[in-house]
C-alpha cells in the first residue's frame, strides 16, 4: 500500500500559521512524524493560506530538510506546479488533475517532463459524478489522455472521489463499484487512490468509518490512500486488508514489523 | 504491427551478501564470495541486472555422511578427512566456497563435542582459502553449544552461519554479532515462518542485509515443487519491495539428494532405473538446476560430476 500523509495541509491551523509566519517547525515536525509512521508520500497543501508559488516551494523545502520521503504536491495550477515540481528532490506525485481535457493537456506534460506521477480525479466539467458508470467513463478519459503523453499506468493514480457518508450515503457503494472497474483498464493496472477522510466528514465515529471504508476499498483494488497515517488502527486495518488480498506475505508479527520499519 | 513490450518492471532488488574476509578485511581468505543483488528473476538479464552469478558450495562434513559407496567413491578417499575433502572440493571440483556441516555432533549419532567441531573449523580454515559456510548438526539444543565454539574459531572470517530458526535465533544473532559472521535464517518449507524468522532477526538488532534465507531443501520427487515455489515467491516479493523477504537464498542439494531412494539405491533394488553411478549425480544436478531457476543463490553440492554439470549450465545461462 502507498500511504500519503495528509497532515501538512493549510486547512490545519498550525500549518496555516507556519506558512503565514514562515516558521518551518510545525511543517518539519509533521514531516518527521508521518515519515516515522511509514508514509510513502507526504502531501503538501498550501490551501487558502497563500497563492504564491514560492510559499509552496518553501513548504516542500521544509519537508525535504527534515526527511527524504517522496512529496505529493497538492495543487492543480500549472503555474504553481511548474515551480514546485522541480524543487522536489525525487519525482513527486502531483495531486491532482480532473478528466477535463484542457486541464490534462496542461498538467500531463509536467508529469512527463519530470517522470512524476499524478492523481486523476474522475470528475469532469459537469462536476463530481453521481454514479459508478460516469466515474469509470471519466477514468477512461484520463487513461487515454495519459497514454497520449506517453505516461505509464504506474504514473497514474485514479481517484474515484469519496463523498461524505453522512450526506451522500448512496455514493459510497458507487465509489467501490467504480474502483473495482478501474483495475480493468490496463495490465499492470494503474494505482487507485482516494482522499479517505472525506468519507467520515462530520460523523461521530470518524475513525471507525475511515478504516471500515478503507478495507472495503482495498478489497476493490485500492492500493493508495491519502489519510491520517498516524492513526494506528487505520494502518493496522490496512495491513490486514492487504494480507487478505494476498498482496503481502503473512507473518505472525506483520503489524510489529511494519511499525518498526 | 508493433510487438508490445512485455518486460517485467521490478521496483526493488535482492540484497547483496558477501561471505568471507580477506586479510585486509580482518580474515585470512584469498577472496570473498558475493551473492544476490539481482533486480530481476533468475537469468532474465534483459529485464534487470544480475551482478552476481549463483555459486556452488562444496559439501563437507566432520564425519563421513551415510551415503552409498558409489557416491563416496566418486568423491574419493578424501571424504574420510574433512580437511582433505575441503581441499579436493576447491582444487579438483572447483567450488566457490565450502559448506561444512557438523553431522558428527548429533546427540543421536556420534555426539561429538563442540571443541572437536571447532578444531575441524580451524583445520579447514588453514587448509583452504575460500569462504566458509558453517552449520551445526540440526539439533537446536546441541547447536547452541556447537555453533558458538565454531563461530569463535572462525572469528573475523565473515562466515555464513546456519541456521537461525524461530527457537534458537537469539543465540545465533549473539554469536554472529560478536564474531562478525553472516546468518542463514531457516524455516521448514513455510514462507510465513520464513518471514517471521526474518522479523525476529531484525527485532534482535540483526541487519537483514546480512542474511541468507534457507527454506530447507527437498530432493527431486520429495516435495521439491513446494520448496521451488517458496523460493520463487520470495524472490518475486523481494523484487516487489518486501524488504523482509529480499534476502538471497541457499539450497542444501547434496544434503537432501543422497537421502532419497532414487539417488542411493542401485539397479539391484530399482530395476530399470539405470546405474546409480550415473543416476545419483544426475538426480543431484537436476535438483540443483531446478532450484537455480527458482532463484537459489547458493547451492550446496557434493558429487564432482553434478558440480561440473551445473557449472556448465551456469556458464550458458549467464552468458
Amino acid at each position: 500500500m502507498i500511504l500519503i500523509g495528509e497532515r501538512i495541509n493549510a486547512g490545519f491551523k498550525d500549518i496555516k500559521n507556519a506558512i503565514v509566519n514562515k516558521d518551518g517547525d510545525a511543517i518539519k515536525e509533521w514531516a518527521r512524524k508521518q515519515a516515522d509512521a511509514n508514509a510513502t508520500y507526504i502531501d503538501v497543501n498550501l490551501g487558502t493560506a497563500s497563492n504564491k508559488p514560492e510559499d509552496l516551494c518553501w513548504m516542500i523545502e521544509m519537508v525535504q530538510e527534515e526527511v527524504d520521503t517522496l512529496i505529493s504536491v497538492d495543487n492543480n495550477k500549472p503555474s504553481m506546479l511548474k515551480e514546485a515540481v522541480p524543487v522536489c528532490k525525487k519525482p513527486p506525485l502531483i495531486n491532482s488533475t480532473t478528466a477535463v481535457e484542457e486541464k490534462m493537456n496542461e498538467l500531463f506534460p509536467i508529469v512527463a517532463e519530470h517522470g512524476a506521477s499524478i492523481i486523476g480525479l474522475v470528475m469532469d466539467e459537469a462536476g463530481s459524478p453521481k454514479d459508478a458508470d460516469k466515474r469509470v467513463e471519466n477514468a477512461g478519459k484520463i487513461i487515454a489522455k495519459a497514454m497520449e503523453f506517453g505516461l505509464s499506468p504506474e504514473q497514474i493514480f485514479l481517484d474515484p472521489i469519496v463523498m461524505p457518508l453522512k450526506f451522500m450515503q448512496e455514493q459510497a457503494s458507487a465509489v467501490l463499484k467504480a474502483a473495482n472497474q478501474f483495475q480493468l483498464f490496463s495490465d499492470p493496472p494503474c494505482h487507485i487512490v482516494c482522499g479517505l477522510s472525506n468519507i467520515s466528514n462530520d460523523t461521530k465515529h470518524q475513525k471507525l468509518i475511515n478504516r471500515t471504508f478503507l478495507t472495503m476499498l482495498i478489497a476493490n483494488g485500492l492500493d493508495a490512500a491519502i489519510c491520517d497515517v498516524m492513526d494506528k488502527e487505520l494502518v493496522s486495518a490496512m495491513l490486514t486488508a492487504d494480507l487478505v488480498m494476498n498482496r503481502q506475505i503473512y507473518a505472525d508479527s506483520y503489524i510489529e514489523a511494519f511499525s518498526k520499519k | 504491427m508493433e510487438i508490445p513490450d512485455v518486460k517485467e518492471k521490478w521496483t526493488s532488488k535482492i540484497n547483496e551478501v558477501t561471505i568471507g574476509a580477506t586479510k585486509e578485511q580482518g580474515g585470512t581468505r584469498a577472496k570473498t564470495v558475493t551473492v544476490g543483488g539481482a533486480s530481476t528473476l533468475p537469468f532474465m538479464n534483459f529485464e534487470g541486472d544480475i551482478p552476481n552469478r549463483p555459486v556452488i558450495a562444496g559439501f563437507v562434513s566432520d564425519v563421513v555422511p551415510e551415503w552409498p559407496d558409489v557416491i563416496k567413491n566418486a568423491i574419493g578417499k578424501e571424504i574420510s578427512s574433512p580437511v582433505e575433502w575441503a581441499q579436493k572440493n576447491v582444487k579438483d571440483f572447483g567450488v566457490d566456497l565450502i559448506s561444512l556441516k557438523m553431522i558428527g555432533a548429533d546427540p543421536s549419532g556420534e555426539n561429538r563435542q563442540p571443541a572437536e567441531c571447532a578444531k575441524v573449523v580451524e583445520d579447514i580454515l588453514k587448509a583452504v582459502d575460500v569462504p566458509l559456510i558453517l552449520w551445526g548438526c540440526g539439533d537446536d539444543e546441541k547447536d547452541n553449544h556447537v555453533l558458538p565454539e565454531c563461530s569463535q574459531a572462525a572469528k573475523g572470517e565473515n562466515c555464513l552461519i546456519g541456521s537461525a530458526k524461530e527457537g534458537n535465533y537469539m543465540t545465533v544473532v549473539a554469536i554472529c554479532k560478536a564474531d562478525k559472521h553472516k546468518i542463514i535464517s531457516e524455516a521448514p518449507v513455510d514462507i510465513n515462518l520464513a518471514k517471521q524468522v526474518n522479523i525476529l532477526l531484525q527485532d534482535a538488532g540483526y541487519d537483514l542485509k546480512d542474511v541468507v534465507m534457507f527454506q530447507t531443501t527437498a530432493a527431486l520427487g520429495y516435495g521439491y515443487d513446494y520448496v521451488h515455489t517458496i523460493i520463487e515467491r520470495c524472490r518475486t516479493v523481494g523484487l516487489k519491495g518486501d524488504n523482509l523477504m529480499a534476502s538471497p537464498q541457499i539450497c542444501d542439494v547434496a544434503g537432501e539428494t543422497y537421502r532419497v531412494k532414487e539417488a542411493v539405491a542401485d539397479e539391484d533394488i530399482l530395476p530399470g532405473w539405470g546405474k546409480l553411478e550415473r543416476r545419483g549425480p544426475m538426480w543431484e544436478a537436476a535438483c540443483a538446476e531446478g532450484y537455480l531457476q527458482a532463484g537459489a543463490d547458493i547451492l550446496v553440492m557434493a558429487h564432482p560430476n553434478a558440480i561440473s554439470a551445473v557449472k556448465k549450465t551456469l556458464d550458458k545461462l549467464m552468458q
